[in-house]
């Protein structure tokens, strides 16, 4: 085991695979040199600048350039900076990454991962901190998933590299530099497949994913004072979406909170609460809710960005909710 | 006229190729416009028609290896490159013994066996996807060559300036053919741009090019030859563009009144097929009574009237195709 930061496991994960398959290679812009957050630092060196290839501002264009590569048989990754440029290249991702497969019954393969960050923090304004996961949730053939810890990001990022298909591999520029335990043997790495639950509980399921999921368990912190037992599910992987595990923890607990960091309107939750309740409605012993950010563009100012931000407060409010015991001052 | 040089590199067996590979297109297009107006063809039929000269002229410099990615009129292109017609009539009958088990249809054709990767149904949505193939060439090591057709359509798209200045910037092994056939969809070039030829385009991004008569069979190979040799000797990407005129509207049912027919007519006697025939005639590799001609396009005929026959008897997709090749794996 080492202690390493989120961003340190992402380079690490990128470093083995690279080293692990020669059709592995990193496209983005300024990777030579690391990239705004260090995440593709040191590995040009290493590898040599053909696979650790700089590339123009020019998303659209080397996401689909990724897809071709992918398509005839290397494994690429590329790195779209902020995950509000992948609007720029969402007819080669939507179109084409997602597509091929199925189009060409099966005949081809995109072996692609993209790797984004993203997330409302430091007050970059509406152009660099959206969460924006919905939209590819809507796409046959993508795949989504966002690691909240420094393990899942190492073992997560080398399970979408290593996958067949493409994948948005979604970083929470919040967690880039918080600390965990990463094993450093590769056949101590955590599970990748499906969701994984932070903490038991009997009474409520919180759903949540990348940064939330750690709101959702200060939330839970905060509720057992209360004497709510709640439990943690951190899904990592959108898409495919592990429900049978959001099902099981409600048949068990009969009351369920989603919470993202994206706006609540159109969102993910939106999806798990209708499935929920197509599947299990007899289950439910309280109205499913969400917790979203507010239906705005994400504000640059520091202040309002905090309130854009959904709050530990606003989970644990939504629990109560849920469970029939709404407080009686909020503190 | 089609110009032969001089003393012809080609033997004359290559030279009726070309004839036989238009011919095939020919009769393909012809057949599957048929098929399309008797309802056995569904969808969006975007034939090309007309400039059959471009598919076959550049495809005959490419090898085996070498990977093709079409536009969303690249019937021509795939069978060029060597794709099965009557596979290829069953993709776009819907069979699930066409190419793609009926999920991808006429703009969607993939044949990687024989090296074309897909085609698209955004325009100048292939080019970076050819430009990636270029890429995993040079990372791969391993000297294949990427070749995109695109229309004049594709000239004002984002994707096409971005693709060029990459491939010009990391000088990839990729061969852009542009098949300016003077309209993008119902608009002529000059109402989408003042840039009168695509290949001034090539210029600003230092990618050597030439405009050419993409109805002289002949004038594409040599065009696309010398493309093929400079990205497999490193010398990097090529910008060929190529002058022809689809006879046929945009997608059939296209009544084409945008256009004069003069206009087309000028074009018919231009038909890449009868130019080429009649070098062949005159050079001596083919009878001036016209038998051989008369052979090579009732052999062409016969070979689709068979494709479409077989094509058309294929099973249509089961039910549960629908959901299958959705994603390729599971995740880990």
């Amino acid at each position: 085991m080492s202690e390493l930061r989120t961003i340190d496991a992402i380079r690490a994960a990128l470093d083995e695979a690279l080293a692990s398959d020669k059709a592995v290679c990193i496209l983005g812009e300024d990777v030579t040199v690391g990239g705004p957050f260090g995440a593709t630092k040191g590995l040009v060196e290493r590898y040599g600048d053909w696979r650790i290839r700089n590339t123009p501002i020019s998303e659209g264009t080397v996401v689909g350039l990724a897809a071709g590569a992918a398509a005839v048989g290397l494994r690429p990754i590329v790195e779209v900076m902020f995950v509000d440029f992948i609007t720029l290249a969402m007819d080669q991702l939507v179109n084409h990454a997602a597509k091929l497969h199925y189009m060409s019954g099966g005949q081809i393969r995109v072996p692609l991962t993209i790797r984004i960050q993203g997330g409302a923090v430091g007050a970059m304004g509406a152009h660099h901190s959206q969460s924006l996961e919905a939209w590819f949730l809507h796409v046959p053939g993508l795949k989504v998933v966002a690691p909240s810890t420094p393990a899942d990001a190492k073992a997560l990022l080398l399970a979408a590299i290593r996958d067949d298909d493409p994948v948005l591999f979604l970083e929470h520029r919040g967690l880039y530099w918080s600390r965990g335990e990463v094993p450093d043997d590769p056949a101590d790495a955590v599970p990748t497949g499906g969701a994984v639950t932070r903490r038991t509980g009997t009474d409520a399921t919180i759903v949540s994913w990348s940064r939330m999921a750690h709101s959702a368990e200060e939330a839970a912190v905060v509720l057992r004072t209360d004497g709510i037992d709640v439990e943690v599910i951190d899904l990592r992987w959108l898409a495919p979406l592990d429900i049978e595990a959001v099902l099981a923890s409600v048949r068990k607990t009969h009351h369920l909170v989603i919470a993202h960091e994206a706006v609540e309107r159109g969102g993910v939750g939106a999806e798990i609460a209708a499935t929920v309740a197509a599947s299990a409605r007899e289950e439910l012993r309280g109205p499913v809710t969400r917790v979203g950010a507010p239906f705005a563009p994400v504000p640059a100012s520091a202040e309002l960005e905090a309130l854009f931000v959904p709050s530990v407060e606003a989970i644990v409010q939504a629990v109560r909710r849920s469970v029939g015991r709404p407080a009686a001052a909020v503190g | 006229m089609t110009s032969l040089p001089p003393s012809p590199p080609d033997d004359s067996a290559e030279l009726l190729d070309l004839l036989e590979s238009m011919w095939l297109i020919r009769a393909f297009e012809e057949k599957v416009s048929e098929l399309y107006a008797r309802g056995r063809i569904k969808g969006l039929l975007h034939l090309g028609i007309g400039q059959e000269g471009v598919a076959v002229g550049a495809a005959s410099r490419v090898g085996g290896d070498d990977v093709v990615f079409g536009g969303h009129r690249a019937h021509a292109h795939a069978l060029a490159k060597g794709a099965d017609p009557e596979r290829l009539l069953a993709e776009l009958a819907g069979r699930s013994t066409g190419y793609c088990a009926g999920k991808g249809g006429s703009m969607h054709i993939s044949a990687p066996e024989v090296g074309f990767v897909t085609a698209t149904g955004i325009v100048a949505g292939n080019i970076p996807l050819a430009l990636g193939a270029a890429y995993a060439s040079v990372v791969g090591d391993r000297g294949i060559v990427a070749m995109a057709f695109f229309g004049d359509g594709a000239g004002q798209a984002g994707q096409f300036h971005e693709s060029l200045n990459i491939a010009s910037l990391w000088n990839l092994p990729l061969v852009l053919v542009c098949e300016n056939n003077g309209y993008a969809e119902f608009t002529p070039l000059s109402a989408h741009t003042r840039v009168e030829r695509l290949a001034i385009h090539a210029a600003t991004y230092g990618i050597p090019a030439s405009t050419i008569d993409g109805n002289d069979v002949l004038a594409v190979r040599a065009a696309v030859g010398e493309a093929v040799q400079r990205a497999r000797a490193g010398g990097g990407p090529t910008f060929v563009e190529a002058l022809t005129y689809r006879l046929r509207g945009h997608y059939e049912g296209d009544p084409a009144k945008y256009r004069e027919l003069s206009e087309l007519s000028d074009w018919k006697a231009r038909d890449p097929i009868a130019r080429y025939t009649g070098a062949l005639v005159d050079r001596g590799t083919l009878d001036a009574d016209g038998t051989a001609v008369d052979r090579i396009e009732r052999n062409a005929r016969e070979r689709v009237e068979r494709a479409a026959e077989s094509a058309l008897a294929g099973p249509i997709p089961k039910p549960s195709d629908l959901l299958t090749n959705v994603y390729a794996s599971e995740p880990a």
